[in-house]
């Protein structure tokens, strides 16, 4: 029964919520969507919190999604054991990575008095959730090896089978506890975003790349203004 | 040619006092918040000396501005490729202890305080952590400190001067200062906006003010990096950036900012400059020895028919127009050639111009040990002056000194034309050759002190009208909405069943 919850409820749960959250919150609360820094406040120990963090985090995202879109082309990869081993590996390190960078991140809130003021009960939520999932992830990598040569059997077809409204959980169901957790520890991760500071990564400054560095707003077409009396009807401007 | 107008501002320096009104009159209205207690939009600091944030002035720490890069420019510590790889953690970032802790004192003690043996002290605490602090740096913490150790030495514009050049610069006798007010530029080529991830900060066509667009900005944190003014601060408690606005509410509806209206010893001229956008680009990329000069042949004579065709061609309105033609700020910069921007080098062409001090130059020690204050010995000794020419020219002219001695001549030409007219103790050849040295004539030397000593406020304010009610109808039809707005309804008024 509770797998029926943990594998089905939730995930479906999960994408409703962040679906409907996310806009929402988007739409009307654009003022508290920011990256919430505190490396004002400290920035030294941030270097070797954040950076490890980040960057760890964002390759096994980017791993763990190679491995739901593209499940044969790892299993060719991993049909040659050495390749699978660099694979593994690389992948552990990376966890390993993300785990160090999360512990100074968290140590750091609690040494410091001033991050503690701008430490709030979510921050706290979501670091015992990130905690959970990176260690139940490293947890998996080692005692259940070889991962990558499993999840495109197991797990791919179960995330398949979600995303086509047709959930068959007899595979996940099999698993032992630690992917579980993995797993349930995901989608509540997932979940949280409206709720917490996990907001600032949908608003990655990608558009960044492709404007150009100066920008400069007329809250009217200065070529208009003489004509006025016209009374076109125009369109409001965004930060007006 | 592609006319726009700004807003631009100038600083006489031989009028501050140094009193930090203007500083007081914006934190009273902008930045008095949680989060903001740090950050001073408009600052005063003693020059010589470390300013604030501390050494602000040295982008080898900050890493702020342009730098030229062959033929073209580049972020010199931000930009898309740096900016994006530091987004996790922003190596040229100041942290608080940069600027200072803000604190308060514990007031209510001195009423709440239980009866005992001594008397009750209202204690200085932190205003972010609530603990109880020793204050040990503040935005003007080295006030009048021109000749300490800690600060005045470390002045970064001392770069270029020698070591005995220093050393005497710290004589007793020759310590000198002069304040140095500071805000947001408003610059042409900001390099805020360029470094911004998220397109929150903007430049407003109409009148050139550089603003955050808080809903958009995302606390990335690469402004403050990229302004080699560090006048873009972080609020540590919402998570946004916040600067200078120039008070645009009041500025639009024909106000001086809070900073200018206030100002006691009256330095600050504010009005609008015509310049040509065409010419940002090579302007901000030239030659570090063009760099003073490219920089002020942006900006256009209000009074050229051809430059108002071309003006009215843009659409910039009549009223904006005619108050180019009577800028305070026109006259000082190009009518007069009196004002320089602060540190051109940065390359972010800044509408903030000052007019160096000739007083902290004056006055120097002779053979006798006594001060040398005629105008005789200025003349001769202008490479002996107290203030070396060249720390002058590191703050204002990208190291051109021959532009400083030619202002500092004007100004002392202005002034010993007036003593002989006014005083009459001056032989009538010394004025006039004064004069004829800097290639003044009488009438331009009589505005130049009226403007300068007995300006009225209309004449250092010279706002253009905003237009707002144009620009509304621009957006909206105002009929359509009639009687839907305002304070008076929350429904629109209209008939019941």
């Amino acid at each position: 029964m509770s797998n029926y919850f943990f594998f089905i409820g939730l995930p479906y749960a999960t994408i409703v919520i962040v679906l409907v959250g996310t806009i929402f919150r988007y739409m009307n609360f654009g003022f508290k969507i920011s990256s919430l820094s505190s490396q004002f406040l400290e920035g030294k120990e941030l270097f070797y919190g954040s950076r490890p963090f980040h960057w760890g985090l964002l390759s096994l995202f980017l791993g763990h999604l190679i491995a739901f879109l593209f499940p044969k082309s790892l299993m060719v990869w991993n049909s040659v054991p050495l390749r699978m081993l660099i694979l593994e590996i690389a992948a552990l390190g990376f966890g390993i990575t993300v785990l160090y960078g999360l512990g100074m991140l968290v140590m750091r809130r609690f040494k410091h008095k001033r991050l503690q003021k701008v430490t709030t009960k979510m921050d706290v939520l979501v670091y015992v959730v990130l905690l959970t999932q990176v260690i139940s992830g490293l947890w998996v990598a080692y005692f259940a090896r070889w991962g990558s040569a499993w999840f495109p059997t197991v797990l791919t077809p179960y995330l398949r089978s979600l995303f086509v409204l047709d959930p068959d959980i007899t595979a996940v169901a099999a698993m032992p506890l630690s992917v579980k957790i993995h797993i349930v520890s995901a989608f509540t991760l997932i979940g949280l975003i409206p709720f917490t500071r996990f907001m600032h990564f949908l608003v990655y400054p990608f558009p960044y790349l492709f404007r150009s560095y100066q920008y400069v707003i007329w809250n009217w077409d200065p070529k208009k203004i003489r004509i006025s009396r016209k009374l076109v009807n125009g369109v409001r401007s965004k930060n007006n | 040619m592609d006319i726009r107008s700004q807003i631009a501002m100038v600083f006489h320096l031989d009028k501050c006092i140094g009193c930090h009104t203007c500083s007081i009159a914006c934190k009273n209205i902008w930045t008095d918040r949680k989060g903001a207690e740090y950050m001073w939009w408009n600052n005063v600091e003693t020059k010589p000396g470390t300013g604030y944030p501390s050494k602000w002035e040295d982008q080898d720490i900050y890493k702020g501005g342009w730098e030229k890069k062959g033929d073209t420019l580049a972020l010199k510590g931000a930009g898309k490729f740096k900016g994006l790889k530091v987004l996790f953690h922003n190596s040229n970032m100041p942290v608080i202890d940069d600027y200072y802790e803000p604190w308060t004192y514990q007031y209510e003690h001195l009423f709440e305080a239980e009866e005992g043996d001594d008397q009750p002290v209202a204690r200085p605490v932190s205003l972010i952590t609530g603990d109880p602090i020793t204050p040990k740096s503040g935005p003007n913490w080295d006030d009048d400190l021109s000749g300490s150790e800690d600060y005045a030495k470390n002045d970064v514009n001392f770069k270029n001067l020698s070591k005995a050049e220093q050393e005497a610069m710290f004589q007793l006798e020759r310590m000198t200062m002069h304040y140095l007010p500071r805000m947001c530029n408003h610059c042409l080529n900001p390099a805020c906006v360029a470094a911004c991830p998220s397109g929150a900060i903007y430049k407003r066509g109409e009148d050139g003010i550089v603003l955050i667009n808080q809903k958009k900005c995302r606390g990335w944190r690469m402004c403050v990096t990229a302004c080699p003014y560090k006048k873009s601060y972080y609020n540590w408690s919402t998570g946004k950036s916040e600067k200078c606005l120039l008070c645009y509410p009041r500025v639009e509806s024909g106000q001086a900012p809070a900073c200018m209206h206030s100002c006691v010893g009256r330095i600050r001229y504010i009005g609008v400059m015509l310049y040509d956008a065409d010419k940002i680009e090579a302007a901000a990329a030239s030659s570090n020895d063009d760099l003073i000069k490219n920089q002020l042949d942006i900006y256009l004579d209000p009074n050229d028919p051809e430059v108002i065709a071309a003006a009215r061609k843009n659409g910039i309105a009549d009223s904006t127009l005619e108050t180019a033609q009577k800028s305070p700020i026109y006259k000082f910069v190009k009518k007069w050639g009196l004002a320089l921007p602060l540190h051109p080098e940065f390359r972010t062409l800044p509408n903030l111009f000052y007019v160096p001090p000739l007083l902290p130059t004056m006055a120097f020690v002779n053979e006798e040990g006594s001060y040398e204050t005629t105008s005789e010995s200025f003349w001769g000794a202008i490479e002996k002056s107290r203030l070396p020419m060249s720390y002058l020219a590191s703050l204002f002219s990208a190291g051109n000194e021959e532009v400083i001695k030619n202002i500092l001549k004007k100004l002392m030409a202005v002034r010993l034309h007036r003593r002989a007219e006014t005083v009459g103790d001056l032989p009538e050849e010394e004025s006039k050759g004064a004069m004829k040295d800097v290639v003044m004539d009488k009438d331009t030397a009589d505005a130049i002190f009226r403007l300068t000593s007995l300006p009225l406020f209309d004449q250092r304010f010279v706002i253009p009208p905003a237009h707002r009610e144009e620009a509304m109808e621009m957006l909206e039809s105002t009929a359509d909405v009639k009687g839907n707005t305002g304070f008076g309804f929350k429904e629109p008024p209209v008939r019941g069943l």
